[in-house]
């Protein structure tokens, strides 16, 4: 009697200690790319440890990542067109279709159910359904005559909406796809010249598209749209002479902080401090180099700052209380992206030369943790899933 | 008449002055990392084309290398003088010629 009871007892913990273990929250988890080897690792950026390495991913060169609204999920878009749905609870890869030729970024939908991809070739979007993968929408980016344009600056805006550019074309479209059957597209034609990436402001209400061919940016208001896409900053450095762009910029972390939007310039060595009250320049701050990401930190306080190749071994943070450079690092080789945890104390740089991820601290600067990864590139957070525009 | 061709490719290649071992494998690397940044890690293309040895089959050597030394205005393709060598740019083109997926 007193035996089985111990047995029972024993019995109990043990399904109690195996059933906590296998319990996991998803709310501090993340992917980090490895762009080479076509693997993500799952980490944990509380624990900062790496959880699991998922594989069979394809070509990562230019992947990027969206969560699931119950951020369970992470849908991987890579550069070979795969679309990869990996289950961060299982670790293992739930579903995996190749959707197109080429490609190079998505979003997923206001109401979570919905995954777009842009893409280069066969240039336009794809729209799927988040559960299933299965194609629910199919919008070539078809202009002029009947030619077929590269797709970038995806995102996703309130309304059930998404926006994207036209990189040959110079076009932004707006779609609407409350009715899947028949997706409303508003074009925006002649907004600029190569529009090369987008983002949305973090209200949802401006998607400004950076352009590359010539100087200046693209906005359009989407509380307003038919007042059309209007250009700002189209100005700014026409006068002085254009340094070569070894890496296009990305605009999914530009910086909107206070009433201030921090922009990396193309083909110059600064970063453009914006107004957004009335749209006009009001700093160039010089850095060391070609500006890739601009981010700020969640609470607006910094800007942190990446280059392209051959600076890339440097970052430089922005204090945007007196809009001065405040602080340069030098992690190592080729610095490719940043993503600061939920609410900014800690920054994570991946550090593709030297295969590793380095954790900073954003108050003290120091380093608090290394983490090896085989050239890692793009990181990204599950708290993105309930951020407008990422 | 073939291996005298072979040797001719050799000759020119070695008065071009071929990278050295090591600097061919920065080169490969730039390739892949650098320069896929806009044409694709695989070389299959992206917002730069794809540099796949069919795809580049039709165009002339001399073509491809100023491309990549001097860039070219208006596009995104920029100049790469500063960090690659007119030998180092031919290097680049033969190893293309011959760089399947
Ligand atoms: C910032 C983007 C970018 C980078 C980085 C880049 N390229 Fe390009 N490249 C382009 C674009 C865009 C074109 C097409 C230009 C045009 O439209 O004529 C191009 C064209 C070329 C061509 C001509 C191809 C053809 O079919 O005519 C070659 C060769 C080439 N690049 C080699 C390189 C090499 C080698 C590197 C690295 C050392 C490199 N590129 C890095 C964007 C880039």
């Amino acid at each position: 009697m007193m035996f089985s009871r111990f047995l029972l007892l024993s019995t109990l913990l043990i399904v109690s200690v195996i059933g906590h273990a296998e319990l996991r929250a998803t709310g501090d988890l993340g992917l980090v790319i490895e762009r080479e080897r076509g693997t993500a690792l799952i980490i944990n950026s509380s624990q900062k440890t790496i959880l699991k390495r998922i594989e069979g991913l394809g070509d990562l060169s230019h992947a990027s990542v969206v969560f699931s609204r119950d951020q369970r999920y992470a849908y991987v878009f890579g550069r070979d067109g795969g679309l990869s749905k990996i289950d961060l609870l299982l670790d293992k890869i739930e579903k995996r279709i190749i959707q197109a030729g080429n490609s190079i970024g998505g979003a997923i939908s206001q109401d979570g159910r919905l995954i777009a991809v842009s893409n280069y070739s066969p240039g336009g979007i794809k729209i799927f359904s988040s559960d299933t993968l299965a194609l629910v929408a199919d919008i070539p980016a078809i202009y002029g005559d009947e030619q077929q344009s590269k797709v970038v600056g995806l995102v996703d805006a309130p309304g059930q909406r998404f926006v994207f550019s036209l990189f040959d074309a110079g076009e932004i479209w707006l779609v609407d796809v409350n009715n899947l059957q028949q997706p409303l597209i508003q074009k925006f034609k002649e907004v600029g010249s190569q529009p090369y990436d987008a983002l949305l402001s973090p209200d949802g209400r401006y998607y400004i598209a950076g352009l590359f061919g010539e100087s200046g940016l693209a906005l359009l208001d989407l509380w307003q749209p038919e007042l059309g896409v209007t250009r700002i900053l189209s100005d700014y450095g026409k006068q002085d002479e254009k340094l070569p762009v070894y890496k296009m910029p990305h605009l999914e972390g530009w910086a909107v902080a206070d009433d201030l939007m921090f922009v990396p310039a193309v083909g110059q060595h600064e970063v453009l401090v914006i107004n957004k009250r009335n749209w006009q320049l009001l700093k160039r701050i010089p850095v060391l180099g070609q500006p890739v990401f601009v981010m700020a930190r969640p609470d607006g306080r910094q800007i942190w700052v990446n280059f392209a190749f051959p600076d890339n071994q440097h970052l430089q943070v922005i204090d945007v209380k007196d809009l001065t450079l405040m602080k340069s690092l030098t992690p190592g080789k080729a610095v490719l992206h940043m993503e600061f945890t939920p609410r900014g104390e800690d920054i994570w740089v991946s550090v593709r030369d030297e295969d590793r991820v380095i954790v900073y601290d954003t108050e003290r600067f120091t380093e608090k943790a290394r983490i090896e990864a085989e050239k890692p590139s793009g990181i990204f957070f599950s708290a993105r899933a309930h951020k407008l525009g990422l | 008449m073939k291996a005298c061709l072979l040797a001719l490719v050799l000759v020119t290649e070695a008065w071009a002055g071929t990278p050295s071992d090591t600097r061919q494998q920065q080169l490969i690397h730039l390739l892949k990392h650098d320069c896929g940044s806009c044409h694709g890690l695989t070389l299959q293309g992206g917002l730069g084309p794809a540099l796949l040895a069919e795809a580049i089959a039709d165009k002339a050597d001399a073509f491809l290398l100023t491309t990549i030394l001097n860039g070219r205005k208006g596009t995104a393709m920029p100049p790469w003088r500063d960090f690659i060598s007119p030998a180092e740019a031919q290097w680049l083109v033969s190893y293309l010629r011959h760089h399947q997926n």
